[in-house]
């Protein structure tokens, strides 16, 4: 028994280690960070740094440009989440409802955005988003729609980020649908047929509860990612117009990287990430009481 | 395996360039930044001609990621040798100790004379009492103005003092539409306000930069001034991106006034069109009571503290900042030369447009010197945007900047006390 133990830790010794000096580790530093006011200051003379306890937490509750920031977040978080998820669902659906010969085609299509270069697509999809040139603008110009305005108006702004994010990240998720869908035996339809069930019905109740635990992963991974906002608008907005595309993650870089208040930004993280924890736990429950996981 | 080859054999062929790249000569390593960083490659040529010894490698920095860049080369002990510095990075990296200061090169400069300098910017890379940086290229911000609305409204120029401007802004209100304003202040800019503050006597921050001093009566004239642009109607409750196109609205003349830098000189020629270009003109700003001051920015170039190679860093500053190479820059960029003697060549000298700015550069002056400057800059914008928009009564928003930049400066405080001690 002992030795079967020893051999355990010696096959996930490695993995430990790597996971411990290369996570683990950085995490406790960057929480004992939070705890400091490491900043400009201490980078010239580290002396300069000292132990403030939670003072960084209280002042990030106290600091309007979070709630901005985390309300931004929030509203990307929950109309990008189900959006994407339920592209990636739709799009699964008809790839594996049979289109033939082409499957392999829009299966590649579709999932091409994901392995594309964020920053070269974002370069496009400025163009795209452009209002006196862009195709989108061009597209409702056609429906007799004023132009908008889409990376200038602090009320377009949020929707045209959560457009380019869920075109770039839908491909993910579909693929993994796709590959539960196809785990699903066919009897199951076909009893189901039988028992007269209709195209709605058999989707209801054969395929959402069979393609559950796959349901859960996605969204829990979605939202996770989708919680760390950063890069669409970094590259998109730079944060504007007016903080409408702050995310919590970009206020982060700012004071960390921008104003090097390593100790203030720290407490950001924490913040985030007890904030996801919560939002994971919450997913989970909902998903257990579903019988979904 | 065959995949191997190929990165292995690109590897070998890079590592081969680089060693042809190592002939001997000194490597001064240069950052600078934007449209800059494009065009000073082109003057590298006669400067490495002339100095056959030193090689320069310019590494171009797009402006957005200069600031963050320069402080994770701190961290990362990899500064350059010379950097082109925003003049508000300056005291950020002087308080980090990152800076050569330059006074006795300066001083034994031949080519480098420091009176030949507008005082403005000169003074901004003055800090404790040393020169950081050597002006590269100077920046401010004045009046650009529909000279032909003036003139409907009855002004032959842009009144001199705060009162008769004011006057004909209300001239100008009263006699276009609804829709039309007098001046455009976009909210999403703390310069104007800034320039304004600055026209003032009173300092922005007391007692050696510990405090914030936004309740003097110094700022509470600027900021009463500023908000009543827009309680009188006269300048619209916008930022510049709610704007579809500044230079469109204005060339329809939806305001007639717009407080704006050196660059929309190039670009007002370029995107007015045709029909508008006799009808606009620069001024430099009114003040209180008579001309006055504006905001003293622009960039210089530093040496770093940490750089092996500050003598050739030092001649790269000089050759930069010969007057003929000042003016080959701008031509080559449209910045506007910080040296007066440049002023003289024709190209500036008969450029109407440019006369206002070498007005206003004597009148320039640098915001206060404190590394947490920009970010009070930006609480400036934030919280005058929250008083424009009637969130905040005027003396609410002083005295909320006051408490903002106090919090903000509590570290520098906190370090200034203990260094006394």
């Amino acid at each position: 028994m002992k030795r079967r133990g020893l051999a355990g830790w010696i096959f996930a010794g490695p993995a430990l280690i790597m996971l411990g000096l290369f996570f683990f580790l950085p995490v406790l530093f960057a929480f004992g960070l939070s705890l400091t006011n490491f900043d400009l200051y201490s980078l010239a003379d580290y002396g300069n740094t000292e132990f403030v306890g939670f003072a960084n937490y209280a002042e990030l509750v106290r600091t309007p440009l979070f709630w901005k920031a985390l309300g931004n977040t929030l509203y990307f978080v929950a109309v990008g989440v189900p959006l994407s998820i339920g592209l990636s669902l739709g799009a699964a659906l008809l790839l594996n409802g049979g289109i033939g010969r082409l499957t392999g085609l829009f299966r590649t299509a579709l999932f091409a955005p994901v392995v594309t270069t964020l920053v070269a697509v974002a370069v496009i999809w400025r163009y795209l988003l452009h209002t006196r040139y862009g195709f989108l603008n061009y597209g409702l110009d056609r429906l007799g729609v004023e132009p908008v305005d889409w990376l200038g108006d602090p009320i377009w702004s949020m929707p045209a980020i959560i457009f380019f994010a869920v075109w770039k990240n839908f491909g993910y998720n579909m693929v993994i649908l796709l590959a539960g869908l196809q785990t699903i035996p066919n009897d199951l339809y076909e009893a189901a047929r039988i028992d007269g069930a209709s195209r709605w019905q058999r989707f209801r109740h054969v395929t959402l509860p069979a393609l559950g635990p796959m349901l859960l992963l996605v969204s829990i991974l979605t939202m996770a990612g989708y919680f760390q906002l950063f890069a669409e608008p970094y590259v998109m907005t730079q944060g504007g117009p007016v903080e409408s595309t702050v995310s919590v993650l970009y206020f982060m870089y700012d004071q960390g990287f921008k104003w090097w208040n390593l100790g203030f930004a720290s407490a950001v993280a924490f913040a985030l990430f007890l904030i996801m924890i919560v939002f994971t736990l919450l997913q989970y429950r909902f998903a257990r009481a579903r019988g979904m996981a | 395996m065959k995949g191997h080859g190929l990165v292995i054999s690109l590897l070998l062929l890079l590592l081969s360039a680089c060693g042809n790249a190592d002939d001997g000569r000194e490597v001064v390593r240069f950052w600078a930044m934007g449209r800059e960083g494009e065009v000073v490659a082109q003057l590298i040529p006669e400067f490495e001609r002339r100095n056959p010894g030193i090689r320069v490698e310019v590494q171009q920095i797009p402006w957005i990621s200069a600031h963050e860049k320069l402080l994770t080369a701190f961290a990362g002990d990899a500064t350059p040798d010379v950097a082109q510095l925003g003049s508000s990075w300056v005291p950020e990296l002087v308080a980090l100790g990152a800076l050569e200061p330059l006074d006795a090169r300066l001083t034994a400069s031949r080519v480098v004379d420091a009176r030949d300098y507008f005082d403005g910017p000169m003074r901004g890379n003055r800090i404790d009492g040393r020169i950081w940086a050597v002006p590269w290229y100077a920046d401010t911000r004045l009046l650009f103005y529909r000279a032909d609305l003036l003139r409907a409204a009855g002004y032959a120029s842009v009144p001199q003092d705060w009162a008769g401007w004011l006057a004909a802004m209300r001239a100008i209100k009263a006699r276009g539409g609804a829709d039309d304003y007098a001046i455009l202040l976009p909210l999403n800019e703390y310069e104007p306000l800034l320039a304004l503050a600055l026209q003032q006597r009173e300092p922005l921050l007391r007692d050696g930069g510990r405090f914030g001093a936004f309740r003097s009566a110094g700022f509470a004239r600027a900021s009463d001034f500023y908000l009543r642009l827009f309680d009188e109607g006269l300048a619209p409750r916008v930022t510049n991106t709610q704007i579809s196109n500044v230079y469109d609205e204005f060339a329809r003349g939806r305001f007639a006034f717009y407080i704006s830098g050196p660059w929309n000189i190039g670009e007002f020629r370029r995107r007015l069109p045709p029909e508008r270009q006799g009808d606009w003109m620069t001024a430099p700003l009114p003040g209180p009571d008579g001309p006055g001051a504006s905001i003293a920015g622009g960039a210089g170039l530093a040496i770093f503290a940490r750089s092996q190679h500050k003598e050739a860093a030092w001649r790269l500053i000089e050759y930069l900042s010969r007057p003929e190479v000042q003016l080959r820059f701008f031509e080559l960029t449209g910045d506007l030369p910080a040296r007066r003697s440049v002023w003289r060549a024709p190209a500036l000298a008969q450029d109407p447009y440019a006369a206002a700015f070498r007005v206003q550069l004597e009148r320039a002056v640098p915001p206060p010197a404190v590394p947490e400057w920009e970010r009070i800059a930006q609480q400036l914008r934030i919280v005058g945007e929250r008083a424009v928009a009637g969130q905040l009564s005027a003396e609410a928003f002083r005295a909320t900047m006051d408490a903002d930049t106090d919090r903000i400066l509590a570290r520098r405080r906190a370090l200034l006390a203990e260094a006394a001690r």
